[in-house]
């Protein structure tokens, strides 16, 4: 696989009054063709600005931009219209076009690119198809809910065969049960017209469901990068704990005793690990917290355990279960 | 009763009044218009911002718009002769409506597109719609509704400017009732033209919300 977004030593500062913000600061990426990348942070880190410098909606103040290894910074006002009907993007505010009817709103991207009218609309309505409402391709948005809005919105930003689908916050707007079946059509997309998904969102069910790979965006920069069940595992950085790690565990006094944080994977699950480490190390154990996910369509089990003081007791629980090739990782009650 | 003569003339100024309206509406739009764009597009957050250029017109729009229309009216009398060869009438009078209308259209299509919302302008451009494309696909079929109440506005605006042109010798209803209401004191004459002007304002304005409310898509 190759690179199709490629962003370089990228920087984003606002000028406010006679000083300067810093939006976006080193950001060094790259996004295959075909993969689904996620971009998370929590809401104020960048990732928003970060995803419109993707197609110059927002200009870099240093660095570049390359797709498909082209420095967009380097091509005219037509070419990177040109550029950008390749880079299409759906929104949290849905942005349609209140005053056009959904098959015309489907229909607006393929005028901007001079598609014959007889053709636009029979596209249109394959599209339409595609995201399941094509019975309503006479119907103005405002008659639509929050998930209809949005699958209009992906049948438009499929219009012109684009390469890559930008996803600001696309669920963010939307119920659960809505954002599932908007993520399933997302996945869909990719996998059957190999088109590259960059998702932005501030939400890690939405990285655990879908994302090939994450990057974590905290305080203007590029935390953590790498596969999601890797960091879904093992999280390197307070930034990607902080994401990783459900809410409630955040203020849990551990007062002086140890944990550990296990996670299983599809292969795993089946031993009885737990049981059998009481067993080996005969040593008592206080399961603190156990949850099961669906990462990228495995199963994945994570659970916390707290051990007596004793250093000792700890070390040897601890080389047991990484004896057993599982992702264990001591963790630390903190307090935002 | 009026007098035949008399129903004849504000039969004629009724037609007058509605010629000078509709006539300096259309060329106030032809450039208030376009102003109004440029206002919007060249501002610090619009789509192509040009800040001296908005600057510029902002204020020479400003001033227009300060001027109260009868001290206009006088002092552009030098121009109107220069473009109608007369200063007297119901075409003359356009030429002053339309310098103080255009201003006025300018700042009411202005705030009619920026209620256009932005982020299904930056949709737009993310598809790679040019500046020129965004103006007519995107700003003004989607302020429609908007721009239409807007119009509803400036007309019923200009109607009462062209009343006001009657003290100068303007034409329509507006000169007959200064002439006959308030110089000759003939009430029921003025009493007349004020009904029939109200009667016009009633309908452009009925006619301006009915337009947009069909037009307005934005509705469940």
């Amino acid at each position: 696989m190759s690179s199709i977004i490629r962003l370089d030593k990228l920087k984003k500062e606002y000028p406010v009054g006679k000083d300067f913000i810093t939006a976006l600061s080193d950001i060094n990426l790259e996004i295959e063709a075909g993969e689904i990348f996620g971009i998370i942070g929590a809401s104020g880190a960048g990732k928003s600005t970060l995803v419109r410098c993707l197609n110059l909606l927002e200009k870099p103040s240093d660095g570049h931009v390359y797709f498909e290894d082209v420095d967009l910074a380097t091509l005219g006002a037509k070419e990177l219209n040109k550029a950008r009907q390749s880079i299409s993007m759906i929104f949290q505010q849905f942005n349609l076009l209140m005053q056009r009817n959904v098959l015309k709103n489907v229909m607006f991207p393929m005028e901007i690119a001079k598609v014959p009218k007889e053709e636009r609309k029979k596209r249109a309505m394959e599209l339409l198809e595609l995201v399941g409402l094509s019975d309503k391709a006479k119907v103005y948005p405002a008659q639509l809910s929050g998930g209809q809005k949005q699958r209009v919105a992906i049948a438009r930003a499929l219009a012109n065969n684009p390469k890559v689908l930008l996803c600001d916050e696309a669920t963010s707007a939307l119920d659960p049960t809505t954002t599932r079946e908007v993520l399933q059509l997302i996945k869909e997309i990719n996998q059957k017209l190999g088109i590259t998904v960059v998702i932005i969102t501030h939400e890690m069910m939405v990285i655990e469901s879908i994302c090939n790979r994450v990057a974590i965006i905290a305080e203007s920069r590029i935390a953590e990068i790498g596969a999601v069940k890797d960091i879904f595992a093992k999280p390197a950085t307070e930034a990607g704990r902080r994401l990783v790690y459900p809410d409630g565990e955040r203020n849990i006094d551990f007062g002086n005793s140890r944990c550990i944080r296990i996670v299983f994977d599809g292969r795993s699950s089946f031993e009885p690990v737990i049981a059998n480490m009481i067993l080996d190390c005969k040593e008592p154990v206080n399961i603190i917290y156990a949850n099961t996910k669906n990462i990228n369509g495995t199963a994945t089990g994570e659970m916390v355990i707290q051990l007596a003081k004793d250093d000792k007791v700890f070390d040897k629980v601890f080389a047991y279960l990484k004896a057993r090739n599982l992702s264990v990782e001591e963790v630390k009650g903190y307090v935002e | 009763m009026l007098s035949k003569v008399i129903v004849d003339m504000l039969i004629e100024g009724f037609w007058d009044t509605i010629y000078m309206t509709l006539a300096a509406s259309l060329l106030a739009y032809v450039i208030g218009l376009p102003l109004g764009i440029v206002l919007v597009i060249t501002d610090k957050d619009g789509i192509k911002p040009v800040i001296w250029l908005n600057r510029i017109l902002g204020i020479i729009i400003n001033i227009l718009r300060s001027v109260p229309f009868l001290i206009l009216v006088i002092t552009i009398i030098p121009f109107t002769r220069w473009v109608m060869g007369t200063s007297i009438g119901t075409n003359a009078t356009i030429v002053p409506l339309v310098v103080a209308a255009a201003p006025f259209v300018a700042r009411v299509v202005e705030s009619s597109l920026k209620e256009v919302d932005g982020g299904v302008i930056e949709a737009a451009q993310s598809m790679g719609t040019s500046t020129f494309q965004i103006i007519y696909k995107v700003l003004l079929p989607e302020s429609l509704p908007s721009l239409i109440v807007g119009a509803a506005l400036a007309v019923t605006t200009i109607l009462s400017y062209s009343a006001l042109a009657g003290f100068v010798g303007g034409g329509g209803l507006g000169d007959i009732a200064i002439r006959y209401g308030y110089n000759r004191y003939q009430s029921d004459i003025m009493l007349v033209t004020v009904a029939l002007l109200v009667v016009i304002v009633q309908i452009l304005q009925g006619v301006g919300m009915k337009l947009a409310r069909v037009g307005d898509r934005r509705k469940r």
